[in-house]
């Protein structure tokens, strides 16, 4: 039940870990993350970057420019105009024709950066999910054991999508708000300083009132989130068990503990979204209240002509009023999403940041020749015969050596954790082509030696050797590649039939396909399905029986003809009819090569060279089945317990 | 689609109705504060009346705070109106699904179910907000600052008239081009993550194989269509912004133009033309606001559908109108019974079973896999209804009980089973919420999982995790079995319930069944001969037919099937399971 170690190990997360949850608003160092994040776009998109910039600032300052024209419009053709004696439109028509010009360029260049950001983004983001991917495929099992599978997928698509979201919208409208201030900022300054001062004042106050309601819509926003994550943790509890509260007649003792978890959501939502509502309202009143401020104030200023201030100059100051409301509105908007996707990246970050499986092995598998005389060489060409190459690093030689599929665990002690051992002194040796059961309790660690031996999980103490090499000095791939594996859970991937099967050897003939199929016995059901080999499975192959996808684990396994073989209650789901058939195809798949057998059924344990029981961790028993049943131990009891179990109802 | 989900908005009515007003309330504020903002200009600063400045100032300052109120009224609605929504679509959809019989939940899938009752109702929730908040506030100010406009000058209001029309006739275009780009990008947007998903979960079939690279090359190249396809779409979508800019732009040059020649010829003011201006600006905003919510609601539409699919789903297994109360015994007969899950199925799942069983019988029941057995058990307790001919429990036909009550006296053990979160005294008591605690650890003995529950530390009390993660399967198979004893049924059906358990246990369990509940009919689905083999008949399946019934002796002597599976069984067959 590697299933249940594996939950049993996220224990204190409880049930459904952070899955459903949404992002958790809180970050622990924001300057450090966006530090990072912009060097790592800026790693491959600098130029990009400096080139958006550039053009933000063009876009804005021609946008500005369009307000300066309707101002001198005014004052500077249409009143001379007005008293000028020869109407004379031409100076009107070349200063429309210059802003028409600047107008044009800054509508290219709102274009150009808003072209550019999607490059940007969407390399940004492809870089950064392959890489999430690639360095995911390297991590060790250990981390899939103790993330929950909803919080890793959440990081590819929750925490992406915000980020592209920050990366595509955010970043540029806070750029341009930001120009958009500093530049308005600087006219003002220049026609009046204290107006400005209660300008800024004002901007203080929304600020502040602005961080007061974000930091109440952020404690209901937290709320709405945990009471989401309850809602949907029920609803997929109860989804799952559904048919079980039809037969229980459970449905109204569900429909309640659901309105009860929904009206809590429905609360703490309707709170967040007021909030959030809100605050647009206010800063835009707020504007207001600095708009009419600023006229008394400058009326004053203007009329007792304090400063040189004139009216023309307050009128002009009032614009600029009136357009810095709205970037300020804007940032203050996007200071959120910009928070939300910072915590995003950070969970991005950490992910890379993990730890890759260790893999500092040098002996490689390689393909070999032997000769009459049992000497090894390197081939080139497929040979079927493979060999692990040795190089010494002391006297610069490379040895080569038969691979045979010989196991030897000597005094193995290991542990999920360091501090809580679960195999205590494993003792084992399998010679090549030797057949070894494991039988024991459920817990009791069957699964987890057969982990150790392809390195799933490395030993605490001891050691595994593989051919006498020690496993750690093999290099990770090659030692699997020699041994086969059919997991307790069978998990097959999107694709045909064909494609499947393909996975234990990429380059395998349909012929080759079509034996294995046949080899494990799932050649006759293939056949039936609608499109034979090419029929499309689907969602870890939901649409076939649970016995069927064993089948095609074993031909999966099968094909990749690996000298050494384990085989993890591989028929369990198999019915006793079509075990028997299945087992004829193992029988034939296990011959020469090493295996190792978990299995409850003795039909399957009972002729293997050496049985091994298992209990708390400890090989209790070893021996083959005539030897056990001697014994009279643990085995014996089984076996025969089982003989007197004559006693149907 | 649109009715159905109306119909949820129930008590939300009333600010759903308020919301859009108390926009509009805004809307007009907004109108009147430019205005307002003119006249000081005009009146006040330019004349240099500071009296005027003053009283416009109060006045702006009241009409701010009444906008204020109506934009914190509209939003305090808006949130209620569609965070309420959300609440009764879930809850309706929730309830809906309780009705669902078994082939309803088999249409949808569990998957399909958790869906639409979480990210469908999210994204309708978002669209009716929007809806609610927005789509009357812009149409609205949109047309206010058009009749401004109209007002101040027919001629310069018809040139924002043909921008309008103009600007929204690219922008359809775009829009239809784009949703289309994306509808098609999110189905292979969703297949990415599918495969993250995959290898996540098979992350030890990958490493077993060594298929690192092999996932590594699928993903990217996955990765850059992906990226390749959202550049496409991306950059129709950043024609927007230029496209609105250049409209806004070509608008201010041509007033100008206009304008000045107006102006000149006396037939404008300049006051008029910077209000026009403003106008200009705000039409066209309000424009982009409009193509916005359409997107918006466009993408939730394939939500509200998936949605409104599960509301209007009507369960196809119904209480009869008369329901009969009570059942009189365990006994079971099939007449002629043809069944298939779907009714358009060429070939049924059962074919004219005839069967008669005694109430308190045993019955074991043998067959490969797909050859009908859980199906036929199915039938008993209505879990789905016969295609043809009858089912009759204690002289009735299963369709004249009541469905609790038929349930509740046909106690099915189901394949698939599982245990809620919660503790194994709450999770026993399913079977009946009046349990003593007596009575639960009597049905733990009889189950045989008593001897490991009074193990665990906290005992009964003792907490299973979300999916009963923290027992074995065996374990869980016990429980489940001893929660379905609690109902104390005439008719215990075990669906392959003890295959995770050890051969004595399930003989253990067997023979308590025997000795305890011996009035109870009791069908049992094995792959064991030793689970059945003692039992008064046993039925062998094959190919949704009959294929054998008898004794063990009989079956021995005339059934070629039960003969293969015996022998290739008791020639060293064991268990090692839980020990």
């Amino acid at each position: 039940m590697a299933e249940n170690r594996s939950q049993k190990l996220r224990g204190p997360k409880g049930p459904g870990g952070r899955r459903g949850m949404g992002p958790k608003v809180k970050l622990e160092h924001p300057g450090q993350t966006i530090k990072r994040l912009l060097k790592y776009i800026g790693k491959s998109y600098g130029v990009y970057m400096v080139l958006v910039l550039i053009l933000i600032i063009v876009s804005v300052l021609a946008n500005v420019q369009g307000t300066m024209f309707t101002k001198s419009l005014i004052d500077d053709y249409i009143t001379p105009l007005l008293h000028a004696k020869e109407k004379n439109f031409t100076p009107l028509l070349h200063k429309i024709i210059q802003v028409a010009c600047i107008y044009g360029v800054g509508v290219f260049a709102t274009w150009a950066y808003n072209r550019l950001m999607v490059n940007v983004t969407q390399g940004t983001l492809r870089k950064l999910r392959d890489e999430l991917f690639v360095h995911m495929e390297s991590l060790p099992i250990k981390y899939f054991d103790t993330h929950s599978h909803g919080d890793i997928m959440s990081i590819y698509t929750n925490d992406i999508d915000t980020l592209r979201q920050m990366i595509s919208q955010s970043m540029t409208q806070f750029f341009s708000s930001l120009i958009t201030i500093i530049s308005v900022l600087a006219a003002m300054l220049i026609i009046n300083v204290p107006l400005t001062v209660v300008t800024l004042v004002m901007v203080g106050v929304t600020l502040i009132v602005t961080k007061k309601v974000a930091g109440l819509s952020g404690a209901y926003f937290i709320q709405q989130q945990r009471d989401l994550g309850k809602v949907n943790g029920h609803i997929e509890e109860m989804m799952n068990g559904q048919k079980v509260v039809k037969v229980f007649c459970r449905e109204q003792e569900s429909i309640d503990e659901f309105n009860a978890l929904n009206d809590e959501l429905f609360h703490s939502a309707d709170n967040a979204n007021t909030f959030a509502n809100v605050m647009g309202p206010i800063n835009a009143q707020l504007g207001n209240v600095s708009y009419v401020l600023c006229t008394m104030i400058g009326g004053i200023l203007a009329f007792n002509k304090i400063g040189g201030f004139t009216v023309g100059g307050l009128v002009a100051f009032l614009n600029y009023n009136k357009s810095f409301s709205m970037p300020i509105n804007q940032v203050s908007m996007q200071l959120n999403s910009i928070v939300m996707a910072l915590a995003g990246a950070d969970r991005i970050f950490e992910l890379l940041d993990e730890k890759p499986e260790v893999n500092d092995g040098y002996v490689e598998l390689v393909r070999a020749n032997e000769a009459a005389d049992g000497t090894i060489t390197e081939s080139e060409k497929r040979t079927g015969v493979w060999a692990w190459k040795h190089y010494h690093k002391d006297n610069d030689t490379v040895t080569y050596q038969k691979l045979r599929g010989e196991v030897v665990f000597d005094h193995v002690d290991f542990g999920y954790n360091d501090d809580k051992i679960i195999l205590h002194d494993v003792e084992m040796y399998a010679k090549p082509g030797q057949k070894i059961a494991f039988v024991g309790a459920t817990g009791a660690g069957k699964t987890t030696i057969t982990n150790l031996i392809n390195r799933f999980y490395d030993i605490q103490d001891g050691k595994i050797r593989f051919d006498g090499i020690n496993v750690n000095k093999i290099k990770k791939e090659d030692l699997r590649h020699s041994l086969g594996i059919v997991l307790q859970d069978t998990h097959l991937f999107t694709g045909t039939v064909r494609d499947n099967i393909r996975y234990g050897k990429l380059d395998a003939t349909d012929e080759e396909i079509v034996a294995a199929a046949k080899l494990a016995n799932a050649d006759s059901f293939i056949r039936h399905l609608p499109q034979g080999y090419d029929t499309v499975l689907t969602g870890d192959g939901g649409n076939l029986s649970q016995g069927q996808r064993q089948l095609l684990a074993i031909a999966r396994a099968a094909i990749a003809d690996p000298p050494a073989l384990i085989l993890d209650e591989a028929t369990s789901s198999i019915d006793t009819r079509t075990e028997k058939l299945v087992q004829d195809g193992m029988d034939r798949l296990m011959k020469g090569r090493t295996t190792f057998v978990i299995a409850h059924r003795l039909s399957t344990v009972k002729n293997s060279d050496c049985i091994m029981v298992l209990e708390q961790g400890r090989i209790i028993e070893r021996g083959t089945h005539d030897q056990l049943i001697e014994q009279q131990g643990k085995y014996y009891q089984l076996y025969t317990g089982k003989l007197g179990t004559g006693l149907a109802g | 689609m649109i009715k159905t989900l109306a119909s949820q908005i129930k008590e939300y009515k009333k600010v759903s109705i308020a919301t859009p007003i108390f926009m509009i309330l805004e809307v007009i504020m907004e109108t009147i504060i430019p205005m307002m903002m003119a006249s000081i200009i005009d009146n006040g600063v330019s004349v240099g009346d500071a009296g005027h400045i003053y009283k416009m100032g109060a006045l702006m300052l009241l009409a701010a705070c009444f906008s204020l109120f109506c934009g914190f009224m509209g939003g305090k609605y808006g949130a209620k109106a569609s965070t309420g929504f959300a609440k009764n679509l879930r809850k309706a959809m929730y309830e809906n699904i309780q009705t669902f019989s078994f082939s309803n939940i088999d249409k949808f899938s569990t998957a399909g179910l958790v869906t639409r009752l979480t990210t469908d109702v999210t994204n309708i929730q978002n669209a009716y907000q929007m809806l609610l908040r927005m789509c009357m506030r812009a149409p609205f100010s949109l047309i206010c600052a058009m009749v401004m406009s109209f007002a101040v000058n027919t001629r310069i209001a018809t040139v924002y008239l043909i921008a309008v029309l103009i600007l929204g006739a690219i922008l359809a275009v775009l829009l239809t081009r784009t949703t289309k780009y994306f509808n098609s990008i999110f189905k292979k947007y969703d297949d990415l993550n599918e495969s993250v998903q995959e290898n996540v979960s098979a992350i030890r079939v990958v490493k077993a194989y060594v298929r690192e690279d092999h996932e590594k090359e699928k993903f990217t190249k996955a990765s850059g269509n992906v990226c390749r396809l959202f550049t496409k779409a991306e950059a129709m979508i950043c024609l927007n912004m230029p496209i609105m800019q250049f409209a806004v732009y070509t608008c201010i040059l041509v007033i100008s133009w206009m304008g000045a020649h107006m102006i000149v010829s006396n037939t404008l003011t300049t006051g008029d033309l910077s209000m026009l201006l403003t106008y200009c600006m705000n039409i066209l905003m309000n424009l982009m606001m409009l193509s916005m919510i359409f997107v918006m609601v466009t993408m939730s539409v394939a939500s509200a559908r998936r949605v409104a699919e599960v509301l209007n789903e009507k369960p196809d297994i119904t209480n009869p109108e008369d329901p009969v109360m009570e059942v009189a015994d365990g006994s079971i007969e099939f007449r002629h019974v043809d069944f298939s899950y779907k009714k358009d199925a060429r070939e049924p799942v059962l074919k004219d079973i005839n069967l008669s069983i005694k109430s308190g019988e045993t019955i074991g029941i043998l067959g490969g896999t797909g050859s009908g057995k859980s199906s036929l058990v199915s039938l008993l307790s209505r879990l789905y209804d016969v295609t043809d001919g009858s089912v009759i429990v204690g002289g009735r036909d299963v369709r004249e009980y009541d469905i609790d009550v038929i349930r509740n006296q046909v106690a099915v053990v189901l394949q698939n089973n599982v245990l809620f979160s919660g503790t194994i005294l709450d999770n026993l008591r399913w079977g009946d919420k009046e349990a003593t605690r007596e009575e639960c650890m009597h049905a733990c003995d009889l189950a045989c999982a008593s001897e490991f529950v009074e193990k665990l530390p906290k005992g009964y009390d003792t907490y299973i995790e979300q999916g009963g993660t923290n027992v074995s399967g065996g374990q869980k198979q016990r429980l489940c079995i001893a929660r379905a004893l609690l109902k104390k049924p005439k008719v215990l059906v075990l669906d392959d319930s003890t295959s995770a358990v050890d051969t004595s246990t399930d003989a253990k369990i067997r023979k308590a069944f025997a000795e305890e509940i011996p009035g109870t009919t009791k069908l049992i689905i094995a792959q064991r001969v030793s689970s059945i083999q003692n039992a008064d008949h046993i039925i062998v399946m094959e190919n949704g037919t009959i294929n054998g019934y008898g004794t063990h002796d009989e079956l021995m002597e005339n059934n070629e099937i039960y003969r293969d599976v015996y022998e290739s069984q008791t020639s060293g067959s064991g268990d090692f399971d839980e020990m």
